[in-house]
């Protein structure tokens, strides 16, 4: 008889992930087992405990990790190096200021907090798991965990039908996108033998593929699956709905965590897993990231709902961040580390303040009705405007700083034609940006008092949101080095 | 060699007077205004002693580096040649002027906010020696730029703001991938990234890439200056931006686009540029003309100066481009001239408008008689920008065409042109709106205040006195573009591969 020998876990390494989930599952027992409902203080606390848990945890992990060799654990299926721990805090930093965001208004809208709160810290240890999975089980495993939970998240408001036909459609769309994820593992798992991405990288670079064809069905298997999370051009068609029909706070959240899921899978995937393969990926990658610039810039002019507009935004910086992978340089991957976590944070609290300034329905965010913010809240609209402006890569903020970073390692890999194709997509995209913010100190039309439903623009832990976003907005964007210093130490911390 | 550290303090100063008034905006406007004032004031102040301690050699002075983003290479590097010396000094006089000159409309206190940020990245662009850092600064300016014209211009202020802010970043969005290949190619070079203009001018370029990097640089310049075909935004721009803002700019952000031209395509790319001369005096010609033209069949006032801006412009980079040392020296002394002649006429223009609620000439006749100290101002800096000699446009003109004349004759036969017309359609104007028998209406036109003359007094004395003795600003300026013309000359071609040349055989090195 076999013993089953149990692989060595480390613990701290895990530690982000069991922090989520965790928080998850003692929300959840505790919803069950009382007889009333929680309050949603009391839910919110848990869930901000369990973030700021999992960024501890992080930043302890990072301080280990940064002076030893990359590892992995569970018998390789999960990496522990630096790349995987500044993911962890990425996304730790965005469930904090979710949930800050998201405490006000589902009080107002009488949603059950505590199933928010348990289906997005599920969601968020998918996305950790997601940026450490070093086999592509475990990166399916993630993809789900941070999928389940998204479909649920988006349909989180009954009340609005919206809401039941953005879940529909992301979940249908999502489905066929994890069952070609999953066909994809299976070619490439034919082609090479194993799921374990050293393996597979190690088997790629000593021999040359047995079976070319089924090896390059199995990577456009997998771009697909990885194009529609992150929602590049021609798979993004679900964006603009989901986002739009989505609760708004569930909106930023996807938009923060479901891209940084996706594009630290992607990432390792390509990089760690598959980089003697380049030569077939990069140019399919080029077309698509090419596409995807210039298709969310062009259709983010045309938008006039708020929620539509900045789907769109996502698609384009979706595009950028695609030009870091395909830089493949230790460069391009501190660049993109670094632009997803000044993203997350600039698209939080940009959909974060869209949650304050609601109306009592939540179903009208036409870009119309924020025209006169700044007369009735000069501070909200100066907030929104700096963050806006960020996302649009004006100096001194960190948009720029990210912008720039991409920019400068995809020249560094000589992409030109891609970086020049990136900048006039910025320029196309920075007239929607301008629109926006010209909206916010256009004459005002109609009543301002809708602006603010029972004290949301005042709500304290969203205030406290948003100084954070715009904190953490200029402060790197004029001191980057800060950051800088940790991702490009994550980004030559790789597995292998 | 200096150890006041000047030119940090000049982008620090305005920076720091920005975020005062910014802050008491809502509590204090009257004291943010006042601050905001000083500090625009002490600028000024710092700006002439440096121009005391100036001397009179070609090589940056008061330089200053400190390290600042090291991870992506951008360093704080910053000093000043003749070059950049008195667009730096019109700057810091033009600020002021509109804080005490602006309209009443604009008197709050977060105007003179976005005022001084302004000045803060102008200032910061004309003294970088660093690409990045200069294109950091290039394109902040456009924030504060944005806010100006959308928030206290004219009727179509929005539909302006936008067409301004996107035209531009457009053409900084080729900047920013040029310098990017420049950096990495003088890496490949020298194993070295750097975004540091004195080492990135020793990258040896192929006759191809040469001329691709400087058209790169061209298209983020042309539109900022603007050069024609890329001038279609700066009409409406100028027509709706606020008075204030119109004078800042058509007097310095412009400049940063001519700027641009001379001190980053004339010494990155000698040869690329002396190949694409033919090409960029051609537009330039067609600039003078066509702004000429268009201007003389403008009836709004401020339409007619953004023209007649266009066809100025257009000798400046006739000027650069022209690439002798009469012709550039001639380009330098125009930048700083018609800034103070733009800001002084948009300045006048928006007084008319004050007082007469618009300034088209349709409505306006015989103001002399109502007002004859306005007039009498007016004509001075009309006549200025006709290039009367004894006034300053005179002289940034003539060096111009004596220099174009030297070595690309043609083309300065025909620009020449455009002095005769631009002569035409300002008399024309003048006689308009201040010759003639006023209407009741303009009969009533109250003339300017004690303050208004005060305000307007350092541009007019500076008209004459640059046009009397320009040989303070020539003999500063001469030195630095001696630098520029000798690299010019002398630069040949690279061989088509790139080659890591010793530094010892470098082309068109610096002596």
């Amino acid at each position: 008889m076999n013993v089953l020998t149990m692989p060595s876990i480390s613990y701290s390494a895990l530690a982000p992930i069991l922090f989520l989930l965790l928080g998850g599952v003692v929300i959840m027992a505790i919803a069950a087992l009382r007889r009333r409902a929680l309050s949603p203080t009391t839910t919110t606390a848990l869930t901000l405990t369990a973030g700021i848990g999992s960024l501890v945890a992080s930043l302890i992990e990072w301080a280990h990790v940064s002076t030893s060799d990359a590892t992995s654990t569970i018998a390789g299926a999960l990496a522990v190096d630096g790349f995987s721990v500044t993911i962890a805090i990425t996304v730790s930093c965005a469930v904090i200021l979710a949930t800050l965001f998201a405490h006000h208004y589902l009080e107002r809208m009488s949603i059950a907090s505590a199933e928010y709160h348990v289906l997005a810290l599920t969601a968020a240890s998918g996305a950790v798991v997601m940026g450490a999975a070093n086999d592509l089980v475990v990166v399916f495993l993630g993809l789900e965990l941070l999928s389940i939970a998204l479909y649920v998240l988006v349909a989180l408001n009954r009340k609005s039908r919206a809401s039941e036909e953005a879940a529909l459609k992301y979940f249908i769309l999502g489905g066929f996108a994890s069952a070609i994820f999953v066909f994809g593992i299976a070619f490439l798992y034919g082609a090479t033998g194993s799921t374990n991405l050293q393996n597979i990288g190690n088997t790629l670079s000593a021999s040359v593929a047995e079976k070319p064809g089924i090896l390059l069905i199995g990577i456009a298997l997998l771009l697909v699956g990885f194009c529609f999370k992150i929602a590049a051009v021609p798979f993004h068609l679900w964006t603009p709905d989901v986002y739009q029909g989505a609760p708004t706070p569930v909106t930023g959240f996807m938009a923060a965590v479901a891209k940084v899921g996706g594009f630290a899978a992607m990432i390792r995937v390509l990089l760690a897993g598959l980089p003697t393969a380049r030569s077939s990926w990069e140019p399919v990658l080029t077309a698509i990231a090419m596409a995807t610039l210039l298709g969310g810039a062009l259709l983010m002019v045309v938008q006039k709902d708020a929620k539509r507009m900045l789907a769109y935004s996502s698609i384009n910086h979706a595009g950028f961040l695609l030009l870091g992978i395909i830089a493949s340089s230790a460069a391009g991957l501190s660049a993109d580390l670094f632009y997803l976590f000044t993203y997350s944070v600039a698209t939080l609290g940009t959909f974060g303040i869209l949650t304050m300034v609601a109306t009592a329905a939540d179903d009208d965010s036409a870009l119309a009705r924020l025209k006169g913010l700044s007369t009735k809240h000069p501070v909200l609209a100066g907030a929104l405007t700096v963050l806006i402006l960020a996302q649009a890569g004006v100096p001194l903020t960190t948009g720029f700083i990210a912008k720039f970073g991409v920019i400068e390692a995809a020249i560094g890999s000589s992409a030109i034609p891609l970086s020049i194709v990136a900048m006039v997509s910025a320029a196309i995209a920075t007239f929607a940006y301008l629109r926006f913010v010209l909206n916010l100190y256009a004459a005002p039309e109609g009543n301002l008092d809708a602006l603010d439903v029972e004290g949301s623009t005042t709500s304290p832990t969203a205030v406290l949101g948003v100084a954070i976003a715009v904190g953490v907005t200029i402060v790197f964007g004029v001191v980057p080095s800060l950051l800088l210093g940790l991702t490009s130490t994550a980004s030559t911390h790789l597995l292998p | 060699m200096h150890t006041f550290p000047y030119l940090s303090l000049l982008v620090i100063v305005p920076l720091v007077g920005a975020i005062a008034a910014a802050l008491l905006a809502k509590t204090a406007p009257a004291a943010g205004r006042t601050i905001a004032l000083a500090a625009s004031g002490v600028e000024l102040a710092l700006v002439v002693a440096m121009i005391i301690q100036f001397k009179t050699i070609g090589a940056f002075q008061f330089t200053s580096q400190h390290a600042w983003a090291s991870d992506l290479s951008i360093q704080w590097n910053v000093g000043v040649d003749g070059i950049s010396l008195f667009l730096v000094a019109m700057t810091a006089l033009v600020i002021p002027i509109v804080l005490l000159g602006a309209q009443v409309a604009e008197r709050g206190a977060v105007f003179a906010a976005w005022l001084l940020l302004l000045e803060a990245a102008a200032v910061a662009a004309f003294v970088s020696l660093d690409l990045m850092l200069f294109f950091i600064a290039f394109e902040v300016t456009l924030v504060p730029s944005y806010f100006l014209i959308a928030r206290y211009g004219h009727e179509r202020r929005n539909y302006a703001a936008v067409k301004f802010f996107v035209m531009t970043f457009l053409g900084s969005a080729f900047l920013l991938v040029g310098i990017l290949v420049l950096a990495f190619i003088h890496q490949g070079q020298t194993g070295q990234l750097t975004f540091a203009l004195e080492e990135l001018r020793h990258t040896t370029l192929s006759d191809g890439t040469g001329i691709w990097l400087s058209l790169a640089f061209l298209a983020a310049f042309a539109v900022k200056a603007p050069l024609f075909p890329f001038h279609t935004w700066s009409p409406t721009t100028y027509r709706e931006a606020p008075a204030g803002g119109s004078m800042v700019l058509s007097a310095v952000l412009a400049k940063l686009g001519t700027y641009g031209i001379l001190r980053f395509n004339l010494t990155l790319f000698p040869h690329a540029s002396k190949t694409l001369a033919p090409l960029v005096l051609t537009l330039a010609t067609i600039g003078i003309l066509y702004g000429a033209i268009v201007a003389s069949a403008q009836k709004d006032m401020k339409r007619l100066v953004a023209y007649s801006s266009l066809a100025q412009v257009g000798f400046i980079v006739l000027g650069t481009f022209a690439m002798s040392q009469q012709s550039l020296t001639g380009a330098v002394t125009m930048m700083v001239n018609h800034g103070i002649i733009t800001a002084a006429f948009f300045m006048l223009i928006g007084w008319i408008g004050q007082r007469r609620g618009g300034w088209d000439t349709t409505m306006l006749r015989g103001l002399q008689r109502p007002a004859p100290v306005l007039a009498a101002v007016f004509t001075v800096v009309m006549l200025a920008s006709i290039g009367l000699p004894g006034l300053n446009g005179f002289v940034g003109e003539f060096l111009v065409l004596l220099g174009t004349f030297a070595t690309h004759r043609w083309w300065g036969v025909v620009a020449t042109f455009g002095v005769l017309v631009a002569a035409i359609y300002l008399l024309w104007n003048y006689q308009q709106v201040f010759h003639g028998d006023a209407d009741e209406e303009n009969e009533k036109t109250p003339d300017l205040t004690i303050r208004e003359r005060l305000v307007v007094a350092p541009l007019i004395v500076l008209i004459v006195v640059l046009g009397v003795y320009p040989k303070f600003m020539l003999d500063r300026i001469e030195p630095s573009v001696a630098k520029v013309v000798s690299s010019v000359v002398h630069s040949s071609p690279a061989p088509a591969s790139h080659v890591i040349i010793p530094s010892s055989t470098r082309l068109g090195g610096d002596r």
